[in-house]
């Protein structure tokens, strides 16, 4: 390995609402610095959409809620040596994990469908009908946390997680010197 | 809606009014809503949503506080059952001696599958966890009655006697009508007594040890058992002494003393034996018990599925009280009143741990209560009780007529006396020991004719699971701790199926307070199917041991802090049994999710294959 080369870095957005990507930003004037230490590859920040070398370190925002998320993050899986799930979709379902919540239904996701595109109180949706353009991936049965779908090797917890948490986090990551957050890392209302 | 004014009366009035009446038969006393709701479900069949209303009415409550008590107990019903219901043991047990032939002789007999009513509401045919008949397996309830080592053809003659009417009692024990309580209580379930020690099983006087009692003061009583070194045979093994005197010294108006024949635990049955065979000396026990801490009420918790032995330890009872050695002034001493009531239990095993079966006796919920305070200090109605088990009681009622020392002589240094082992499973003696504590299980196993075993359950699912590099290890509180069930594996059996049930087990039992027991024990269920499929990662063995030790951590009564014991001590003593199943994936994508069965209902929704995921598309 060349001694020089900077750690690559590969993030994506799978069923999340991009709150976490912006949150990377939050680390503020500290991103120029990071910029200097790591080259991102496959990114929305870099608009690539493959991988172009394997990275050392790859960012999951969201859970898997369709097949594409499941592919995709299979893909991160065997293009990173370390994956990172970012804030509490990636690592639990989150917010899009409130469909599993319809159980006592013989069939959830139609149910979770109609609902959503046709008797939902606010739907306006003049043909009457669930969207099904074949480019659409298919919905999976519940959303999923990355975490049974692949190993994940580092959570970072929050919704969306803070820029100081973020930043300390990847940073000693880089350094190879994280060994999880101290106990007030964290606190909750 | 059509109102037909015949069957209203017919549906509403004759029902409210013989509900009615079992309330008032209770004196419309809430804290006797288990024997209200047992008398409704036996006379009805269910619970309907009427009669909750009528019992609330008549009771004081709200509707919803009777259906929390009714939805909490397996035996009793919110939906109609069967006139006869028949529950069989689906205990590993009896997994391993047959059932599902059993099961399947009863459903082609009965024209209904497990778990379901016959239309015309004859037959309900359900499953159950242990009813404390292991040594004779498989064995099954027949409403109140039981029936023991079935085969299937022992079942569908069964069944098909039933269909011509002839009730289950005639069938479990043919020619019952000369036979006393107890005899009829020894003919339908075999004790298998296979080794009587000197203290329990073997001749007992009657009433010597009560005699005896009556000469000492209630502190010398305690010092006596202090002295004897007894421990509690429920399980726990904590000093039947100090338990005493903690409940005498505890200022109060009224005191109460109660027997734990709930008998749970998976695997035990020798209380069962006790309660057939040595009913006297356990009433006895208490009543020395009663004169030690001054309490004037007694109860006895009988499990729901030993209702067969109601009329045998009622028939005790009476004859006790008749005989001037229980009820007012017994053994003529003026002032000594002592009287015990039998509170039969439902279905329910953590009804065993003492503040849940408190809780069950005041009408709630079965839920254990949070400790401190300890039921010694405030207990059934806020005053202090004494919860022994039978087997306890028992020893108590022997020691006084014996002697301290004379017990205290025999066992270990910190486990005095003898102990019941409840011994079952692949062994070719099962049945009841009575054997000093500290012999070792090897020895143990060469009495019950199981030396080929493989492996032993000590101490039921919430004890632990002995491979046989450990079969030295000593049966006492010091080394092997156990409320007496001793089940005996042989190589033949697959240690993940045994786990698996066990845990299952647990999810059917827990109370459901504490999350991390009503939760956390169907993670660690889901688990163990993960590695009986293959699909595990190493991994998963640190999270088995994690969340074991979150449930431990985090429960609030002794159901959830033992739990995850047979995950916990099969790796421990297993290892290569986890080992050997666990799959790391090369490239890290997990193969326990799969993705086929994930997108199948989308799939059939949009009427499209995928574009990734299936091959062919094209
Ligand atoms: C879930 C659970 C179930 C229990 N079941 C029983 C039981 O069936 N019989 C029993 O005597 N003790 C049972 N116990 C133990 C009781 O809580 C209590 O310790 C015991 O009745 C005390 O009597 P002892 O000191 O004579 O053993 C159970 C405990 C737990 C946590
Ligand atoms: S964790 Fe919160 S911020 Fe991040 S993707 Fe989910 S909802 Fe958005
Ligand atoms: S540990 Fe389990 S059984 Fe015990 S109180 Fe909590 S939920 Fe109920
Ligand atoms: S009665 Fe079936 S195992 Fe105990």
């Amino acid at each position: 390995m060349n001694e020089t080369r900077k750690p690559r870095v590969a993030t994506v957005s799978l069923a999340g609402c991009f709150g976490c990507h912006m949150a990377i930003l939050d680390i503020d004037e500290r991103l120029v610095g990071l910029m200097q230490a790591v080259e991102f590859d496959r990114s929305p920040l870099t608009d690539l959409k493959t991988f172009t070398r394997r990275c050392d370190i790859g960012i999951i925002e969201g859970g898997c809620c369709n097949e594409e998320n499941v592919h995709v993050l299979q893909d991160f899986r065997r293009n990173c040596d370390v994956l990172i799930a970012l804030g509490q979709c990636a690592i639990m379902g989150g917010l899009p994990a409130m469909r599993n919540a319809i159980m006592q239904s013989d069939a959830p996701l139609r149910e979770c469908l109609e609902e959503a595109y046709i008797t939902g109180a606010y739907i306006r949706n003049t043909t009457h009908q669930i969207p099904n353009d074949p480019a659409l991936p298919l919905l999976l049965d519940r959303v999923y946390p990355c975490s049974e779908v692949v190993e994940i090797d580092y959570q970072i917890p929050g919704c969306a997680p803070g820029g100081d948490i973020i930043f300390e986090t990847l940073s000693s990551i880089l350094a190879g010197r994280f060994h999880g957050f101290s106990r007030d890392s964290f606190k909750f209302d | 809606m059509d109102v037909d004014p015949s069957s209203e009366r017919n549906d509403s009035d004759e029902p409210t009014l013989r509900i009615a009446a079992i309330c008032a038969a209770y004196g419309n006393d809430r804290h006797r809503m288990l024997d209200i709701l047992r008398d409704v479900q036996e006379g009805f069949r269910w619970v309907s949503p009427r009669s909750l209303e009528t019992v609330a009415a008549c009771t004081g409550l709200s509707r919803v506080q009777v259906e929390g008590v009714a939805s909490f107990y397996s035996f009793l019903s919110l939906t109609p059952k069967g006139r006869i219901t028949i529950r069989l043991c689906d205990d590993i047990v009896d997994r391993f001696a047959g059932l599902a032939a059993v099961a399947a002789a009863f459903e082609a007999e009965l024209g209904i599958r497990m778990g379901e009513t016959s239309a015309d509401g004859s037959f309900s045919l359900d499953y159950t966890p242990c009813i404390g008949m292991c040594d004779q397996a498989p064995a099954a309830m027949i409403n109140d009655v039981v029936v023991t080592r079935l085969t299937p053809e022992r079942a569908a003659s069964i069944g098909s006697a039933l269909r011509a009417g002839r009730l289950p009692l005639e069938i479990a024990v043919p020619g019952h009508a000369g036979l006393s309580p107890a005899e009829r209580a020894a003919a339908m379930v075999e004790n298998n007594i296979r080794h009587a020690g000197p203290v329990l099983l073997g001749p007992v006087p009657s009433d010597a040890g009560l005699r005896q009692a009556l000469e000492l003061t209630p502190t010398a009583i305690i010092d006596a058992i202090e002295a004897s070194g007894l421990r509690g045979c429920g399980g726990a093994g904590f000093s039947t002494g100090r338990k005493w005197r903690a409940a005498a010294s505890e200022p109060a108006e009224r005191r109460f003393v109660f027997c734990n024949a709930d008998e749970g635990e998976p695997g035990t049955f020798k209380d069962r034996v006790l309660l057939t065979e040595r009913a006297d000396l356990m009433i006895e026990g208490m009543t020395i018990a009663a004169r030690a801490v001054g309490a004037r009420e007694g109860l006895i918790y009988l499990r729901g599925e030993y209702a067969y032995l109601r009329d045998h330890l009622e028939a005790v009872l009476e004859s006790r009280r008749a005989g001037g050695r229980l009820g007012r002034r017994i053994h003529g001493i003026e002032g000594f009143d002592f009287d015990v009531r039998l509170q039969l239990g439902a279905g329910a095993y953590v009804c065993g741990e003492e503040g849940a079966l408190i809780s069950s006796c005041e009408g709630l919920p079965g839920e254990p209560k949070t400790r401190p305070p300890y039921p010694v200090n405030r207990g059934y109605l806020g005053f202090p009780t004494l919860v022994n088990n039978v087997e306890t009681f028992c020893h108590a009622a022997r020691i006084l007529g014996r002697g301290a020392d004379w017990f205290r002589a025999m066992g270990t240094d910190r486990s005095h006396g003898t102990k019941l082992f409840s011994v079952s499973g692949d062994c070719l003696n099962p049945g009841v020991y009575e054997l000093a504590y500290g012999l070792t299980l090897a020895e143990l196993l060469t009495l019950v004719g199981g030396e080929d075993a493989a492996a032993v359950q000590v101490g039921g699912p919430s004890g632990t699971m002995v491979d046989r590099a450990n079969f030295h290890r000593r049966l006492s509180f010091d080394d092997l701790a156990t409320g007496g069930a001793i089940i005996v594996f042989s190589a033949r059996r697959n240690i993940l199926e045994i786990v698996d049930y066990y845990m299952s087990f647990f999810v059917h039992e827990s109370c459901g307070y504490c999350t991390p027991c009503r939760v956390g024990n169907v993670f660690l269920h889901k688990a163990i199917g993960k590695f009986r499929a293959g699909l595990a990662n190493p991994e998963d063995i640190d999270y088995l041991r994690d969340l074991s030790q979150t449930i431990i951590e985090t429960s609030r009564c002794g159901l959830g802090m033992t739990s995850p014991n047979p995950i916990l001590t099969t790796l421990q003593n297993f290892p290569l049994v986890y080992s050997a199943l666990v799959k790391s994936s090369p490239d890290r994508v997990r193969a326990s999710f799969d993705v086929q069965s994930a997108i199948e209902g989308a799939r059939r929704i949009a009427r499209r294959r995928s574009t990734i995921f299936d091959e062919d598309y094209t």
